[in-house]
Order: C-alpha cells, then structure tokens, then sequence
C-alpha cells in the first residue's frame, strides 16, 4: 500500500480539468438564485443526495463524482450525510408515491437557504415512468427545483457542469 | 411419487399452456396443493412468483435434471394457497402479488402489504379491476415485527440513507450494542414498472427493463430480450449473442469492483475505495467509448444488440483487462495484508449454508455459503456455453467470503472478455422480431445473481404482461439474518457486502 502511494505522489493526479460550464445550466439558475442567499452560502456546497424513486443508473453516475478522477471536492463541493447540514438537495427519480412524503420531510428538515437539483431525466417530469399508477411525476411536482440535469443517467462530467453552474452564480457579485 | 421424480414428469399429466423454451403448466386447485406437497420433498428451485390477471404462475427449476418449468393456478375467489411453508423465498413475492393483484395467499404467516404503502390512487392497481383507494393509510403505518425483552431499543433508519444509495427503511431491535433483530421495510422506490410494460412494444418494455436496477441494465435488458426471443422463436444472430456477453462481463466487472471498494470503505479503509473506484471508472470509460453509454443502457435489445464495438475499442478493451489483470491483484494482496481490515470482514455477517439454499439465493451470497448455482452453467445460454470459466464457491458466508467471491469473478470475467474478443464473430447484430403472440421465459447471470423474466406477447406482439424478478428478492430477508448477534457499526459492512437493489426488489 504504502508503495502505491508513494507511487501515486510521484505521479499527477488522475482528476480530469473542469469542464466548461452550460450556458443552459447558468441561465436558468440565474433566473432563480436570489441574491441574499448567493451572499451567505459562498462557494462552499454541502449537497444531500436523495433519492426518490431511481433506478439507481443516476446514484452510480452521482458516487463517481467522488472518486479521484471527477474529485468533486476540490471545488468546495461535499456530499453530507444529513439533510440538516445540506445547502442543496440532489434528487434522482421520478418521485414515486411511496417516497413523496419522504422527498417533502427532507425538504423541511434543510435549513434556508436551500437550492434542490434535479438529476436525470426521470427527476424532469417522471421520463419513462411517468403516467404509473405508482409514480407522481419530476421532483418539481413535489419540492420546488432550480436547476435540472438532464441525462439517463448524466455522465459525471454533466453532472459537475450543473453543480459548478450552480458555484459559479452563487459566487457572482452584483 | 418419490422425491426423485424430476420436474417434468411431475407435470405430465397437466395441461399445458405453450410457453417457450420450458413448459408452462395449467394447474387445478388440487394439482396445485399436491404441487405444495411434493415442495416438502422435492429438491426444486423456486425461481419466482408472479400474478398475471387472475392467475398466479410460479416458476421451478430442478436441480437434478437442470429443467424449468413455470405452474399455473388460475385463483377462485382471489385466493391460492400458499407455497411460503414450503419455499420460503415466495412469502414477499405472494405478498407483492396480493398488493398488485388482490389475489391472496391462502395460509401464509405474514398478510402484510409490501409494496402498497398505502399511497397509491388505488388498490390492486394491476388486477383486470383494481380497487377505490379506500380509507387512506399512512405512510409511515407498518406494524414491524416486535423483539420483547429488557433493555431493548429500537433503531429506525430510513427511507432516506446518509449515503448516496436508494431509499428503504431498516428497523432494527437492539440490546447495547448488539443487533436482536432486523426488519427491512421495502418498497419505497416502487414506480409500477410492469404495469407500464403492459401494451407497449417489446422495444419499448425493454428499456423499462433496462431501468429495473440500474447498475444491472445489461443483464436485466438481456433477460428480458431473452424471454422475448423465446416467446417469438427469434434467433439473435451470432454476433450479437457474444456482444451482449461481453457487456454483461464488463457490467459484472465494474459492479465487482465498486462493491469491494465500498465494502472496505465501511470497515474505514479508504485506501482500497479510492483505488476501486478508479479501476472502475477505468471500465465505464472503456465501455461508454466502446458501446456509446457508460452503463451500456439500452445497448441489449429484443433480437439482437443496438449498437455495434466502436472502431478501435475492441483494443481498448483488450488494454484494460491487460492493465486491471496486475493492478486488481495487487490491491487484492493489500487487502490480504491488512489484518485490521480482515478482522473486520472475517466472520461478520454469517450467512449460514442451509439458509442460502431455502431462500434460494443467487449470485456472491450464495456462491459465498456454498450454493454453486450461476444460470450461465446451468440452465446456461450462449455463449457460455462455448466459453471456459470457473464459479467460484465458498463455504463461510461472511462478508469476507462474499468479497472473496466478487474477487475471483472479477479474474473470470476478465478471461471471458479476452476470450470474447478473441472469437467475437463477424455478421449482423441485430434481427427483427415478428410480431406475433407467445410466452418465454429466461433465466441470465447479473452481478448480483440470477434474474428471471417472464414475458407473454399479444397477437399483435406487444407485450400483454411482462415480469422481472430480480436477484434481491431473495437476498434481502438473508441480509436480516446476517446482522442479526452482530454489532449495529457492523451493519454498513454487512449490507454493502450484499448490495441489494431496491430498484430491482420494488419493481
């Protein structure tokens, strides 16, 4: 192991650059970020993960961020374990009936200002789910949503676009 | 009748309904009790339980002669009797067809609802009349099993994880320290995926079954594809056939992978996550360059494969099992040599061997307590057949051994990929389905064990009910036993060492 990782130190690191950012992604966070709440949350983001109904394709995408090539931290970006300690939600799924009181609790329990990212085609408006007997609808149906993004599921590289959008408004001035 | 009689002979004398490659029986409520009876003595498989309008079909498989075969019930009053006595792995699949169907299993301990949580717009959502709503229940109302005694106290965890995993909730009834009782609650993430497939065109139902469990869409969507090509008497053309295998070894690979970072990182090595996931995202990138998407999804179709190996990326498939080859095996020697990571893994999360084989649990919890099956041998489908690889099996049923067991798999899969390119035939990839009535059935190895499905097609060759039972369903009640006398810090390790889909389980 600790050959590895004097290897590793000797070498530069597997993470890729940052990618360029969405025009998309930052046109529709700036119709939505208000500014007070850029102002106190900074470029530090704590982010709670839920999942509301995925098939799972979007959590693998989503846990690949934290692996050494995407890194996510480096950009101030953290996943927490707690919705009480969380400045955004990253909800996958269509939002299934059975996880729409769930998805509603979590929201609550995150303190103000919160910013809620919809991940993946489905968290749009339900995707190849929508119309079951057993399925609400996108996350909007449910919780208020600031930024989506789309894919199935978004590779980690759409995915840390859309968060770094959401650093790069929430760090503008003005 | 003697407890040798095999499967089909056991049927002979049913009538019999024309379901393709293996039979499907029609079965009297009195054949269907001696069916019961015979499960007592029989050494036969259940591989799944699934409702279909007033019907009930259960799926057997034998052992012995390696034969399946799927019996009917047609229900009186919305009742059968039940076959959780006598195979225990049916309680939550008779539990789930009460909740979709309203046909209930006659005699079985536990009525509860599964899937219904009480949220739908109605009951029954997928019997020829389902049911009004009724007085509505909340959410949260299940009475969980209870554990009585001094000093216990109840740990509920759930829906919503601290990790980035799916939701289901996790009741758990511990005295100190030590865990007395586990209860799973599942169902959260329920999203009526048969119900959706019903009516559709198999192209369309097979990328709903391409989305039962994403980390498993290759082997899901190869099920399926298969059941369908059964059902249609298709051929899928050789090319093909060694394509999907070659997706489905990548999809087995990359999932290994994960797990055994994961399952080190709960026992705080971080080291061996971070390595994993590298390697692993080593293989979605191969994939997604060779095949066009990381996961593969949508790749594995009805009558063949959507998209061919890109240009130069059978080479750069050969290159990654070159370079994982000796990177793998020296982050499995540092495993190895980390007594404070064994001492961890070893002997937590028992599994015992007798239990495996009654819930009939497939994939690296059974192979990890000594239940050989792997459905590329047997029944076995091309082109494993013409393929040379170990199953690996182990006895100990900790979690440990279940890491052990995705280890060695992952050396497997990465010869049958080199094997797979080497002979990886020249043709066509995919070929039209007719469009025309019938039923099939399938059995294919994923990651995490065997998935079956079963599809019946309509005259105009959509699908009029389709089903996917996926490996979980029988695992999840043996994550239950597993924890159970361990310590609740030891619960992560334990379920990570099993990772079961709830996407899958929920349908």
């Amino acid at each position: 192991m600790w050959k590895t990782l004097a290897r590793n130190l000797g070498t530069r690191p597997p993470a890729i650059d940052a990618p360029d950012l969405e025009p998309a992604h930052l046109a529709e966070l700036a119709a939505r970020l208000d500014q007070a709440a850029r102002k106190r949350l900074g470029r530090s983001l704590a982010i709670r993960e839920v999942d509301a109904g995925s098939c799972n394709g979007c959590e693998l995408e989503i846990h690949a961020l934290n692996n050494p090539v995407y890194d996510l931290e480096r950009f101030g970006l953290r996943f927490v374990a707690a919705p009480r300690h969380a400045d955004v939600l990253l909800v996958t799924g269509p939002v299934t009936a059975n996880m729409r009181e769930a998805l509603e609790r979590t929201y609550a329990a995150t303190p103000d200002p919160k910013w809620v990212v919809a991940v993946g085609d489905c968290a749009g408006d339900g995707g190849l789910f929508s119309g079951s007997y057993a399925v609400v609808g996108g996350v909007s149906a449910v919780i208020p949503v600031d930024l989506h993004i789309r894919g199935c599921p978004p590779s980690p590289v759409e995915l840390l676009r859309g968060l770094l959008a959401l650093v790069d408004m929430n760090s503008r001035k003005g | 009748m003697g407890d040798d009689t095999d499967l089909l002979s056991f049927f002979a004398g049913c009538d019999r309904a024309a379901q393709r490659p293996w039979p499907r029986y029609r079965l009297s409520e009195g054949q269907w009790l001696d069916l019961a009876t015979h499960l007592t003595i029989a050494d036969w498989t259940l591989l799944g339980l699934w409702g279909d309008g007033d019907e009930v079909h259960v799926a057997l498989s034998d052992a012995q002669s390696g034969e399946m075969a799927v019996a009917s019930l047609r229900c009186r009053d919305r009742r059968f009797p039940s076959l959780a006595s006598v195979r225990l792995g049916a309680l939550r699949l008779e539990r789930a067809v009460r909740d979709l169907f309203g046909l209930s299993a006659e005699g079985s301990e536990d009525v509860r609802p599964w899937l219904d949580h009480g949220q739908w717009p109605e009951r029954h959502p997928l019997a020829a009349a389902p049911a009004a709503a009724g007085t509505s229940r909340r959410a949260t109302d299940y009475a969980f099993l209870p554990a009585k005694g001094e000093g216990l106290h109840q740990i509920p965890v759930g829906p919503v994880h601290a990790g980035i995993i799916e939701p289901g909730h996790f009741r758990f009834h511990c005295n100190g320290e030590a865990v007395v009782r586990l209860e799973a609650r599942l169902g959260y993430v329920h999203k009526g995926t048969e119900s959706l497939m019903a009516g559709k065109p198999v192209a369309a139902a097979a990328k709903l079954a391409g989305r039962l469990s994403g980390d498993s869409t290759v082997a899901t969507a190869l099920a399926f594809a298969r059941a369908v090509e059964a059902a249609t008497a298709t051929e899928p053309p050789p090319r093909a056939v060694w394509l999907r295998a070659l997706m489905a070894e990548l999809e087995r690979v990359a999932n290994h992978l994960g797990d055994i970072g994961a399952i080190c990182n709960d026992a705080a090595f971080v080291f061996m996550q971070s390595e994993m996931t590298v390697l692993r995202e080593r293989v979605l990138q191969v994939a997604g360059a060779a095949f066009g998407h990381r996961l593969m999804m949508d790749r594995v179709i009805p009558g063949g494969v959507a998209h061919d190996l890109a240009g130069e990326s059978a080479a750069g498939i050969a290159a990654l099992t070159r370079e994982l080859r000796p990177h793998f095996a020296k982050l499995m020697a540092i495993y190895d040599g980390k007594p404070s990571l064994i001492d961890r893994t070893v002997a937590t999360g028992v599994v015992r061997p007798d239990l495996v084989r009654r819930f009939a649990a497939g994939g690296f919890v059974g192979r990890a307590s000594g239940r050989a099956f792997d459905a590329r041998k047997r029944p076995g489908y091309a082109p494993y057949d013409a393929l040379d690889f170990a199953v690996p099996v182990l006895s100990d049923g900790d979690v440990h051994s279940r890491l052990m067991i995705r280890a060695k798999e992952i050396e497997a899969s990465l010869g049958l990929i080199e094997q797979i390119l080497a002979r990886l035939p020249a043709g066509a990839i995919a070929t039209p389905i007719p469009p025309t009535a019938g039923e099939g059935l399938a059995l294919v190895e994923g990651f995490r064990g065997d998935i079956l499905a079963w599809v019946a097609l309509a005259a105009d060759g959509t699908v009029r009910r389709g089903h996917l039972r996926d490996p979980s369903w029988f695992q999840w009640p043996l994550l239950e036993v597993a924890i159970e006398g361990n310590i609740v810090a030891d619960f992560p390790l334990c379920n990570k060492s099993f990772n079961c889909s709830y996407s899958g389980h929920d349908l």
